[in-house]
């Protein structure tokens, strides 16, 4: 069950850093700051559902580290993580009271991704003006956390495994 | 009988408790956007004398333009250049490979912002007055 387990949270992982570059390629998203379709997130839902919330964990924080190390900053790490974190939170949350599906999930992890970074950037820049933002990026995360849910629950559903 | 009433929310077929996420996903939207259009509608818009671009870098203070006084400024050294004209500021050029800042438009309403994180840099409007929609109509 082991090794099988680790290559599919290695897989999952290497999809998820797959859809951060290629979000990262596409103009429109980086054009806005924060505005985010978090298609990495769909590696991360269907990790939950599919592995646990450990492995979920591991995967999407694997995912923030690398991918910041290889095509962001430090500074990115330090946005990423904290949104990462508390997206992980509220979705594993989510997932376990048993009362939601993979789209109420996604958008709580969409929002509060959000709202770590929002938060992050507020302690470094030392400035509360960011809550400003905040609203405006309450928008954009739940009309992409309901697309991401649509199609991880799709994943979920088609793909079988067979960790035991 | 009531075994089944018990079960009732775990047995909800597939379909339904998605369809139900979507309704709850759409409430939320409606919140957000009504959060979104309550704030910005609070922010006024100043073509008096008040407002200026503050600018801090690292938390400190190190200028303020009004937003009235046209010109091109370099910040932080020259890394963002900030330009001030008809009472509106952006940033026109930035030293950082994202430009994220550049892409942040114009601001000009109290508590609007631009961001550079890579160079830890932000402006923010200030003291432009604060109009309520009622001295508007009066």
């Amino acid at each position: 069950m082991k090794t099988k387990k680790l290559t599919v949270m290695a897989l999952t992982t290497a999809l998820a850093m797959i859809l951060s570059f290629v979000e990262s390629q596409i103009p429109a998203f980086v054009a806005v700051p924060g505005v985010k379709m978090g298609l990495a997130n769909i590696a991360v839902v269907f990790a939950l559902y599919k592995l646990g919330w450990k492995e979920a964990a591991a995967v999407s924080l694997v995912r923030v580290v690398l991918v910041s190390l290889l095509f962001g900053s430090i500074a990115s790490l330090f946005y990423s993580f904290a949104g990462a974190v508390l997206s992980l939170a509220g979705m594993g949350l989510l997932k376990r009271s048993g009362k939601f599906t993979e789209i109420v999930v996604s958008v709580a992890g969409g929002i509060l991704h959000n709202i770590g970074q929002i938060a992050m950037a507020s302690l470094i820049l030392e400035t509360d003006a960011l809550r400003y933002y905040l609203p405006f990026l309450l928008v954009s995360g739940t009309v992409a956390g309901v697309v991401i849910g649509v199609v991880s629950a799709i994943m979920v559903k088609r793909i079988r495994i067979d960790t035991d | 009988m009531n075994e089944s009433a018990n079960n009732k929310t775990a047995q909800k077929p597939e379909k339904a408790r998605y369809t139900r996420d979507l309704i709850i996903a759409g409430v939320l939207l409606l919140a957000a956007l009504a959060l979104f259009f309550l704030m910005r509608s609070r922010q006024a818009r100043d073509t008096g004398t008040g407002a200026q671009a503050v600018v801090t870098v690292d938390g400190q203070e190190v200028g303020r333009y009004p937003l009235q006084k046209s010109g091109t400024f370099p910040l932080n050294g020259g890394s963002n250049i900030l330009v001030v004209e008809n009472g509106e500021a952006w940033v026109s050029d930035a030293d950082c490979p994202d430009k994220v800042c550049m892409g942040m438009g114009k601001i000009s309403r109290n508590g609007e912002f631009i961001a550079c994180l890579p160079n830890r840099l932000l402006i923010v409007v200030e003291g432009a007055a604060e109009q309520s929609p009622v001295d508007g109509m009066t």
